[in-house]
């Protein structure tokens, strides 16, 4: 198993919003977190990425034998795990260009690589950002700022075809884009797909499965993983909505 | 309730008996140094009850007993020189060591021959109308105690005079090094700064010092900007971490001229700045911009004025503050609209970033608006890092301390980016950055 979360409780305030997550990830597997608004996705995304505004009272995720809850932000990104932001943030003054350099170069230094020059890096991204279709000024501009909710989005992606993630966790990548955004992220997404790379998409919606295939659908409903099975689960969800599922676990409660 | 401090005032009237036995000087100037050191014997130094010190201090300064600077070998001037930001620039440059002209380490050689760029004491002594005329015309004796005690003492400094139409290519740029010795020691710097009508240039003003004890640079710099002329100018205070540091810039601005000034603070213990712009002439425009980056114990006040007395000016004002430890700061930025000034446009905004619990800043705007039909706005922020940008950067992989100094760097940066010749932007740049690094 490349990840294995057991139990994990988790709150901001005293508010619990994950309340014993149970989940394995095996490497090479895509598997799609769904459920309503709430239900605590991002939470979690977020707590494997290493957010410090969520306390973790309880569980353990374990990260390619590691602890990961024991680990900084940095080390996590360094170790493999990347996140894609569901809000990515705006930093105003730093170059895309330089942002994504100094990452790559922090995980590369981490795994004892040579760091890359700016022209080295350059001939490195370009492939990436035609698959992504970004236009190069994008890359001058500072980080989100200014950019629309799809140019973000698929910067998100692009960060994350140059940095080579081990886990990559998306969180609900598809909210807000447009069809053929939708489509271009995709791509980016399943050009990752690999026997060596793990995906957890989170999404509120069963259309972005249309065009990331999981291998696996989980449905998450206030804190709990209520239900998982194969791809077929995310259409029956399409069909039924969320409520047929909150009900059935409300029944047997 | 006082409001002046007159203990050691007895101090600078010796020197300045000394000074006028020392050196010869023509009767307006010495009878304008008299007039100076008459005013500042009547205000003394400030407390903090005067309304404009109320934040600043000055105290230190008051209390300690400063002797002129001695004059020193220039030559080891020239090793701290290179770790200057402006090391490696290749631009005219006047070098002034404890506040004598330093001929040796100056160069004047890639300069246009119209433009003259000399000692301002040595002008004085070749009997410049051009000084006489405009030497204490812009800069405030008498309400300002500092810029009295400078203009008691003028002695040496630059002066630079630009004929009308000419464009320079390359910056001027006067260096001021103090080399402190083992007592407290005062210089006087005095820079006139002359710009003829439909002229462009870029001057740059360091203040660099080396040592450890205390030292007092006392500067005043007047600049007249002619008609239609655009001027850059760029002031870093780079003292040592035991100097104190006043400051006067007067820019005096003619019809349709432009300025565009930016003050980056580094240094000192204790510094002060006060910064003026005025729009004489219709259809001027100023901008007054501003860096400081404080740690430890430093204090840094800079108080702007932005003085409009014509219609149809403009003036922008960015003032960004970086404070670490149990640093303060103070931004004071007034704005005057004088009752002729109509269609004034004037923006001032100071925006602060403070990086520990134990640093203060005292921002404060004051208008003074006497024409109707005037746009003046402006704000002042204080605030932290932004939690959510450090963590996408850290959970990319870049490490917190990098993380940290890279978004402190990028506040910094909108100011630097504002100023127009390429080199030295870079290299203020890099200069804060280094900074930042140190403190981190």
């Amino acid at each position: 198993m490349l990840l294995e979360i057991k139990n994990l409780r988790a709150k901001v305030g005293a508010n619990e919003i994950l309340k014993g997550i149970n989940l394995a990830v095996g490497l090479g597997e895509v598997h799609a977190i769904m459920g309503p608004n709430g239900s605590g996705k991002s939470t979690l995304a977020q707590v494997l990425a290493g957010r410090d505004v969520y306390a973790v009272t309880e569980g353990e995720v374990t990260y390619a034998g590691k602890n990961l809850l024991e680990m900084a932000p940095e080390d996590r990104a360094r170790e493999g795990v990347f996140m894609a932001f569901q809000y990515p943030v705006e930093i105003p003054g730093v170059s895309n260009t330089y942002f994504l350099r100094a990452a790559l170069n922090a995980i590369r230094k981490h795994h004892g690589q040579e760091e890359l020059d700016a022209m080295d890096f350059l001939a490195l991204v370009r492939d990436k950002m035609k698959l992504l279709d970004m236009d190069e000024s994008l890359m001058t501009r500072p980080v989100n700022e200014g950019f629309s909710g799809g140019e973000k989005k698929r910067n998100e992606i692009f960060q994350m075809a140059v940095l080579e993630p081990k886990l990559a966790i998306l969180d609900e990548t598809d909210s807000g884009l447009d069809i053929d955004a939708l489509k271009i992220v995709a791509r980016g997404v399943n050009a990752m797909r690999s026997k060596e790379r793990s995906i957890i998409v989170v999404t509120h919606y069963q259309r972005l499965l249309n065009y990331i295939v999981p291998d696996f659908v989980h449905v998450l409903s206030n804190g709990r993983i209520v239900k998982s099975g194969s791809k077929d689960l995310a259409l029956e969800l399409e069909q039924k909505g969320y409520g047929w599922l909150e009900d059935a676990v409300n029944a047997t409660a | 309730m006082t409001t002046a401090i007159k203990e050691h005032q007895d101090v600078y009237l010796q020197s300045f008996r000394q000074l006028e036995q020392r050196a010869k000087a023509p009767e307006w100037l010495a009878r304008l140094r008299r007039e100076a050191i008459e005013s500042f014997m009547e205000l003394g130094f400030p407390t903090t009850r005067n309304e404009e010190w109320k934040y600043t201090n000055a105290a230190p300064i008051a209390r300690t007993v400063f002797e002129p600077a001695p004059a020193v070998a220039a030559a080891p001037a020239v090793e701290f020189m290179a770790k200057s930001p402006f090391a490696e620039m290749d631009c005219p440059r006047l070098v002034f060591v404890n506040g004598r002209l330093a001929a040796d380490l100056s160069s004047l050689d890639s300069l246009a021959a119209e433009v003259k760029v000399m000692s301002l004491g040595k002008a004085i002594a070749d009997g410049s109308s051009q000084v006489e005329e405009h030497l204490a015309r812009y800069a405030d004796c008498a309400a300002n105690p500092f810029a009295a005690l400078n203009t008691a003492f003028i002695e040496d400094g630059a002066l630079i005079d630009i004929p009308k139409r000419l464009e320079l290519a390359k910056p001027i740029y006067l260096l001021y090094v103090t080399l402190a010795g083992p007592k407290p020691t005062v210089t006087h710097p005095r820079n006139l700064i002359l710009i003829g009508g439909e002229s462009q240039a870029t001057v740059i003003e360091g203040y660099l010092g080396f040592g450890d004890s205390a030292y007092l640079t006392n500067a005043v710099t007047e600049i007249a900007v002619g008609e239609n002329s655009i001027l850059e100018y760029v002031k870093l205070e780079g003292e040592s971490a035991t100097a104190f540091h006043t400051a006067t810039v007067k820019i005096h601005q003619a019809r349709n001229a432009s300025a565009h000034a930016t003050t980056v603070a580094l240094g000192a213990r204790l510094a002060r700045e006060d910064t003026t712009a005025a729009l004489d002439g219709e259809g001027g425009e100023a901008t007054l911009n501003g860096i400081y980056v404080l740690t430890g114990e430093q204090h840094v006040d800079n108080h702007t004025t932005l003085d409009h007395a014509r219609p149809h000016c403009a003036s922008r004002e960015l003032y960004k503050g970086i404070l670490d430890g149990k640093s303060t700061g103070v931004f004071n930025g007034k704005i005057i609209v004088r009752p002729d000034a109509q269609k004034t446009d004037s923006k001032q905004s100071n925006k602060n970033l403070l990086l520990s619990e134990e640093a203060t800043i005292n921002t404060k705007p004051q208008l003074e608006i006497y024409a109707d039909d005037v746009k003046c706005t402006h704000g002042a922020t204080v605030g932290q890092i932004d939690a959510e940008a450090l963590f996408y950067l850290r959970s990319r992989g870049i490490g917190q301390l990098e993380a940290r100094s890279l978004l402190t760097a990028a506040f910094a940066n909108d100011v630097l980016d504002k100023i127009k010749y390429s080199r030295l932007r870079e290299r203020l740049k890099e200069a804060v950055f280094e900074r930042l690094a140190r403190s981190a």
